[in-house]
């Protein structure tokens, strides 16, 4: 580092001190202080070091588009954030209660998750009977139940048939093959109100399919059908991805050792698509999970899942119950997510040995 | 596989080559018809595989859809309520200026003392009643009026006793447009989709301006979405920048901030939006903690059309860094250097240099967030407020509320066609396998 490469950093980090010690004069606060601190300090710190050539001007540029960035992340992220210590509120608002701000331990409790489990149940402060009374009567328990079930048999259903279309899609020798993706991606492209209100008439005929003679709507086979069709694309989209990096003389190899087509596709192509599998799984489930329109129009109370009570309790009774369902789900979703960085990890180590 | 065929087919395939006899594959048959064979084979095999999902997408997704548009046109609310006379009708010759004949008035009479009597389920009066009100307002009365007395009408001449019972059926317009409403085909729905209606001599002309609201919202939808789609290319290209410009390591983790918001339940986020930014909302006291704003004059910025705006924009952001990203990983840091060298100044580096190559990037993640936003349903519906709605909210309405089903089909319609003209562009710009998710 040059002496004026120096002399330019120091000046930096002084200006940026001086401007937090101005901020905590001027606000007296010192969360203020630290947030002020982090935005335009994050943006500092992590400048690097620039090329001997770079002037004033690009510095200033660089240190201009790093502090656009720190508050795009910012935005990107706080909404996220800000719901979990908001669910921990002690009054039923959704804002911060001056005793939150002080960090006062009166001004927070945990009655919100109690009441995940206790609104809806006949009895809640019964002690006989308690479990099945909530396994039964509480509305968020019987939303999650619901959830679960049609995900789970929704993502089932869309990764055997999207795994198997994707085999045979990324063939080489796939005949019409763009007309048939695109018409198996249409349902992530079609607005979902019209999928719903389609699906909605579809399912309300009496004796539409010949082995099911009652109406599919406000049944769990049609929202589990809806669902699956709902989440094919992303299967699809995946297990493709994952196809296209396959190595195809890997099956000639194993053909040419003897291998049956059965045993190949057992033994050398599961092992390579499983991780894609997996992960076109984990969206299906979470689009399946997260999806609430089709649920609005072909679900009735007794089918309702957690994202449509959350969409009823936001529109009548607004109670942070539904931030601190929020925060479960925002776990969920970083066990998701860390699942899925996993999977991509294994599925570059398992290609990394392959050649091409 | 064809050279080792024929080395391997022997002296007997060698002389048969040289008498210009096609090759012979190892079985006997010739070479050409063989490879044909077992590509058709492999083909059919590709597709078999495939053929369950399409079949299933088929049933579940495009048979529906196609029904439901199939709705838009169709409305057979006359003829089921009065079989006999929509048939009859037909026969009517509306341009002599005169009402229907004698016999039509007695079917007519016939069979709504019939449709009276019986009281099918969706197969009333008041059903057939609210299909002419809807050409016609104001009708609605007149006919349940005159069904509850029809039925005391026994012998002709049916004209004048239904005449008697209401001086209105004395109207010329309205019986040509009940000519028109037997028919089980109708345009009307779509015409009244896009602000027109059949005016009283059966032309088609713009609906009057206080009940134009379907085109208004239409581009209000197309301008919203357009706006959303330029927010998140504007915030998207600085982020995407940065992450494709950072050592691997570094940008894995920031990734996770941006993939972290795109794994999280839309019910959540839209929550959190409401948290975010209602009056006592956390950005407003933040605010008024700044000296920005008085406390008394806190800003409203959910449920309305701010709030759809800020909170679609979080929503699909994601669908805008992921594909410009992917293609800016691509570009060779050294073009920028080489263009520098060479004297270009920073901007127009840019300019020529790396922005021209960052296109489909671009092409890919506005399409993408501009198809996603213009059928979006759920956001508007809990922070739209009335002046924040999407063509979507009033689809829905008319499926759900109104029941008026073919209204609310048609304006489907519409709708699917617009995206489906996007979806086409992005198929022929971007190519719909270029699609990833991470």
């Amino acid at each position: 580092m040059t002496k004026e490469q120096k002399f330019h950093s120091n000046l930096g980090l002084g200006a940026l001190l001086l401007a937090t010690v101005a901020f905590f004069f001027l606000t007296g606060s010192f969360a203020g202080t630290i947030g002020f601190f982090l935005i335009f300090g994050i943006p500092f710190f992590a400048m690097g070091q620039l090329p001997g050539y770079a002037t004033i001007k690009d510095k200033v540029g660089k240190y201009i588009f790093l502090t656009v960035c720190t508050l795009i992340f910012i935005f990107l992220i706080t909404p996220i954030l800000i719901i979990i210590p908001l669910s921990f509120n002690a009054e039923p608002y959704f804002t911060f209660t001056e005793g939150m701000l002080n960090l006062e331990a009166s001004a927070y409790s945990s009655r919100w998750y109690a009441d995940i489990f206790r609104f809806g149940m006949t009895a809640p402060d019964g002690t006989e009977n308690w479990w099945s009374d909530m396994w039964n009567n509480a509305t968020w328990i019987r939303a999650t139940r619901n959830s679960f079930f049609i995900a789970i048999f929704a993502t089932l259903l869309a990764t055997f048939f999207g795994t198997l279309a994707a085999l045979g899609l990324s063939r080489p020798e796939m005949p019409y093959r763009a007309q048939i993706t695109s018409l198996l991606i249409s349902p992530m492209i079609v607005p979902l109100v019209i999928t719903a209100t389609g699906m909605f008439f579809f399912f309300a005929q009496k004796d539409i399919f010949p082995f099911f003679p009652e109406s599919l709507v406000n049944t769990y086979t049609g929202l589990i059908l809806a669902h699956a069709t709902l989440g094919v694309p992303f299967v699809i989209i995946t297990v493709t991805a994952t196809l296209s990096g396959f190595d195809r003389s890997l099956i000639r190899a194993s053909q040419g050792l003897g291998a049956t087509g059965w045993t190949t596709f057992r033994k050398v192509i599961m092992p390579l698509i499983t991780p894609g599998m997996i992960s076109g799984a984990l969206f299906a489930f979470i689009t399946s999970f997260d999806e609430v329109v089709a649920v609005i129009f072909l679900a009735d109370v007794d089918q309702r899942t957690i994202p449509r009570q959350m969409f009823s309790g936001l529109r009548e009774q607004i109670s942070p119950t539904i931030l601190a369902v929020a925060t479960i789900l925002v776990l969920i979703s970083i066990a998701l997510l860390t699942t899925l960085e996993l999977l991509r990890r294994r599925s570059e180590r398992l290609r990394g040995l392959s050649p091409g | 596989m064809s050279d080792t065929a024929i080395n391997t087919m022997g002296n007997k395939a060698q002389n048969l080559a040289a008498d210009n006899a096609p090759l012979i594959a190892a079985d006997g048959t010739p070479l050409k018809q063989k490879l044909a064979k077992t590509t058709r084979t492999m083909k059919t095999r590709a597709f078999l595989l495939t053929m369950p999902l399409v079949l299933f997408i088929i049933i579940s997704f495009v048979i529906p859809i196609g029904q439901m548009l199939h709705r838009g046109f169709y409305n057979p609310a006359v003829s089921n309520v009065m079989p006999n006379f929509s048939v009859a009708i037909k026969d009517w010759d509306e341009t002599t200026g005169e009402l229907p004949p004698e016999e039509i008035f007695e079917i007519f009479v016939k069979d709504m003392t019939l449709a009276r009597k019986n009281r099918e389920v969706g197969k009333t009066i008041g059903n057939m009643a609210t299909r002419i009100n809807y050409e016609m307002p104001g009708s609605r009365s007149l006919f349940t009026k005159s069904a509850r007395k029809a039925g005391k009408i026994t012998q002709g001449p049916y004209k004048e006793a239904l005449l008697a019972i209401d001086k209105k059926w004395d109207n010329h317009a309205l019986w040509r447009t009940i000519k028109r409403a037997s028919n089980d085909y109708t345009l009307s729905f779509f015409l009244a989709a896009l602000d027109m209606k059949y005016n009283e001599n059966g032309e088609i002309t713009r609906a009057d301006p206080l009940y134009q609201i379907y085109i208004p919202i239409l581009m209000k939808t197309l301008f919203l979405s357009a706006l959303i789609t330029a927010i998140c290319f504007v915030i998207a290209y600085p982020v995407a920048y940065l992450l494709s410009t950072l050592p691997l390591r570094t940008s894995n983790l920031l990734m996770i901030l941006v993939l972290l918001p795109f794994w999280t339940s839309l019910l959540v986020r839209t929550s959190a939006w409401i948290a975010m930014l209602q009056q006592q909302g956390i950005i407003n006291n933040i605010f008024v903690f700044l000296g920005l704003l008085e406390d008394e004059s806190r800003i409203q910025m959910i449920y309305n059309q701010t709030g759809t705006i800020i909170s679609m924009v979080h929503i699909l952001l994601p669908f805008m860094i992921l594909p410009l990203y992917s293609v800016m990983k691509t570009i060779p840091p050294s073009y920028m250097r080489a263009a520098k060298s060479m004297g270009a100044t920073n901007s127009y580096a840019f300019r020529r240099v790396y922005f021209p190559q960052t296109i489909p990037g671009i092409a890919a993640g506005t399409l993408l967030v501009f198809i996603l936003a213009i059928g979006y349903y759920i956001t508007p519906a809990l922070v739209g407020g009335s002046d924040g709605l999407f063509i979507s909210n009033l689809i829905a309405d008319h499926i759900k509320k109104t029941l008026n089903w073919s209204l609310g089909s048609a304006l489907a319609a519409i709708l699917l066609v617009i995206v489906m003209i996007f979806y086409w562009m992005y198929n022929k710009l971007v190519g719909v396998d270029k699609l990833k998710f991470g």
